[in-house]
């Protein structure tokens, strides 16, 4: 990748490691989420269910304000994380927290449109041989919404990668620190004569995104031939 | 073993049932809709409701007064579901073995091999369920319900969802579990000829409530206590399989009377059921001579219940059992037939329908049964 300034590649190294990050710790919470969403009964589930979608509605600075309001290391939980060492305001680790919260309602709700698709039937079929709630999760419903999961998990990838207003707002556009491949295109496109540099973070986005899409319709396909379901 | 009392709100009518059923199968016989499966989901805990107690074997399943309610998973049932209900992401073999890792160390499940033999799975084990027939998918369901140790078997009208073929696979699997099996369970089904072949009680479910509980040989010969009308009314003659003759012919003994069949595979010396339907039961005052038909009854007649309509049932206690003969209230007045007078049952060999023969339990049921009207 010679072609690529060491800026550029570090953009998408950080880019590539955010939105893992992001995607990776967010998917048991919205496993969960997804689960309280589509099979509990509970008072305040639709309150949940506005809260999970709030971050798509608002516009991306609003989110990444927010987040900077809260997780500034002057707030008492900023101050508390700084003392775990984890610094979250203009680091990497915000960016990743960023593109979480973004992603999070998309996988929130392709994960819920799977679990809605399992009969509930089998479920109550797993209870009557003895499976407690936790193992009738466990052994049935969690195999069966695996494409949806890697849907789910395909989708936050993407927007991880992609996002871009909460990010900078949350962690500002600093080379080498919290500059995503989107703040590269971006910082490029803010100097005279960076548009070929911005044209090769593009084709890269490209690249990555197409890959990753191929990539979970592959194993959604293999998946669902597993558990002989239909896969269209 | 099986005491239940249930009181719930359907849609269109209310539940109100109370059965206490001996050991054996217990089947819920009525029309679709009557409430059958609501029963049989309240005893499996994915129904609870407004009011009830079931207690099998001796421990509390659902109390509502003293407010116990089990959860499905604790309640140790094996369901056999109309819909099979196979988990699609498992093989065979692992569809089978689900409930044992839930079973407690203390109990002893049935021994895999013994059922993969007896059901006949053997070939199918490392299959998906998605490569099954519909027949093989009832019968790897049915093993995994057996296998999960359960201290009740429940079936949901668990041939329903198949066709005529199948069900004649499936319905001989039943009657051996019934044998083999010493735990109880409660079979629903709208079919007579499964209740004729299974039940050792049966109980009659209609719009919620029971109608009447009792052995199947009687209800089944009384036509007032039958939900699907008078075209079901039969009696079941318990019989033992006698020669198998070279014309095709299986021949029983029933109480001493042969009775001819249609070649049948039990072996020789076996018990089996046979229900004969009252339809095709003809009647004679003398023993006929010259007659194609094989098989003839002599009894006494012990009741003639005449209907609105231009039929008449005539019950008749011969050796053999209790048979029940439709004929005309012309005939039945035309031959001046008493209660009390003699007179001759006559069965067609042909006209006894395959699906109403099959392997008995080892001796004529004697349970003592109850059932609040």
């Amino acid at each position: 990748m010679a072609w690529l300034g060491p800026q550029e590649w570090d953009a998408v190294a950080l880019s590539l490691k955010v939105s893992f990050w992001a995607t990776t710790l967010s998917m048991p919470l919205a496993v969960l989420t997804a689960y309280a969403l589509a099979r509990g009964r509970f008072r305040g589930k639709s309150l949940l269910n506005g809260i999970v979608h709030l971050p798509l509605i608002l516009p991306p600075v609003v989110t990444g304000y927010l987040l900077l309001a809260v997780f500034n290391p002057t707030t008492p939980i900023g101050k508390t994380l700084d003392a775990f060492g984890l610094t979250l305001a203009f680091r990497w680790t915000g960016a990743a927290l960023a593109a979480a919260v973004m992603g999070f309602p998309l996988m929130v709700r392709a994960v819920r449109l799977s679990i809605e698709a399992v009969d509930p039937k089998l479920e109550q079929a797993a209870a009557t041989l003895g499976a407690s709630r936790f193992w009738v999760f466990a052994t049935i419903t969690l195999p069966l919404i695996v494409p949806g999961i890697l849907t789910g998990a395909i989708l936050g990838f993407a927007k991880a990668m992609g996002e871009f207003g909460a990010t900078i707002t949350f962690v500002a556009n600093i080379p080498g620190r919290t500059q995503t491949l989107p703040s590269a295109i971006y910082g490029f496109l803010q100097i005279p004569g960076g548009e070929s540099g911005a044209f090769r973070l593009v084709i890269i986005s490209i690249t990555i995104a197409m890959g990753a899409l191929l990539l979970s319709e592959w194993l959604a396909r293999r998946v669902a031939a597993k558990i002989g379901a239909k896969h269209d | 073993m099986i005491d239940l009392t249930l009181a719930h709100q359907l849609q269109g009518f209310a539940l109100d049932i109370e059965i206490n059923a001996p050991p054996g199968v217990t089947v819920l016989f009525g029309r679709s809709g009557a409430g059958k499966t609501s029963v049989i989901s309240a005893v499996a805990g994915l129904l609870t409701p407004r009011y009830g107690r079931i207690k099998v074997a001796g421990q509390t399943l659902l109390d509502t007064d003293a407010g116990v309610n089990l959860p499905s998973h604790q309640r140790r049932i094996g369901y056999i579901f109309q819909d099979n209900r196979l988990f699609p992401h498992l093989t065979v073999e692992q569809n089978l073995t689900y409930g044992q890792r839930f079973t407690p160390k203390s109990r002893k499940p049935a021994d895999f091999d013994d059922v993969v033999d007896l059901l006949g799975l053997a070939a199918l084990l490392k299959r998906s369920p998605h490569q099954l027939s519909g027949g093989e998918k009832q019968r790897v369901a049915i093993g995994r319900a057996i296998l999960s140790a359960p201290d009740l078997v429940l079936a949901d009208e668990p041939l329903a969802a198949l066709d005529d073929a199948h069900k004649a696979e499936i319905l001989p699997y039943f009657e051996q579990l019934r044998d083999i099996l010493s735990v109880p369970m409660l079979y629903v089904t709208h079919s007579v000829a499964e209740v004729a072949r299974m039940a050792t009680t049966v109980a009659v479910i209609d719009q919620g409530r029971c109608l009447r509980c009792g052995p199947t040989a009687d209800i089944l010969t009384d036509p007032a206590a039958l939900p699907t009308g008078v075209r079901a009314a039969g009696a079941v003659l318990y019989a033992k399989v006698q020669a198998h003759h070279q014309d095709g012919l299986t021949e029983l003994d029933a109480g001493g009377i042969a009775l001819f069949l249609p070649g049948h595979e039990q072996a020789i010396g076996k018990r089996i059921r046979v229900r004969i339907a009252a339809h095709d039961v003809i009647l004679s005052r003398e023993r006929p001579d010259g007659l194609s038909a094989l098989n003839i009854f002599p009894g006494t007649i012990t009741q003639i219940r005449r209907g609105d309509g231009p039929g008449a049932m005539v019950t008749l206690q011969t050796k053999a059992g209790t048979l029940l003969a439709r004929v005309t209230r012309r005939s039945a007045d035309a031959m001046n037939l008493q209660v009390g007078g003699n007179c001759h049952a006559i069965v067609k060999t042909v006209s006894v329908a395959r699906e109403d023969v099959g392997g008995a339990s080892a001796s004529p049921p004697d349970p003592v049964t109850s059932c609040k009207l």
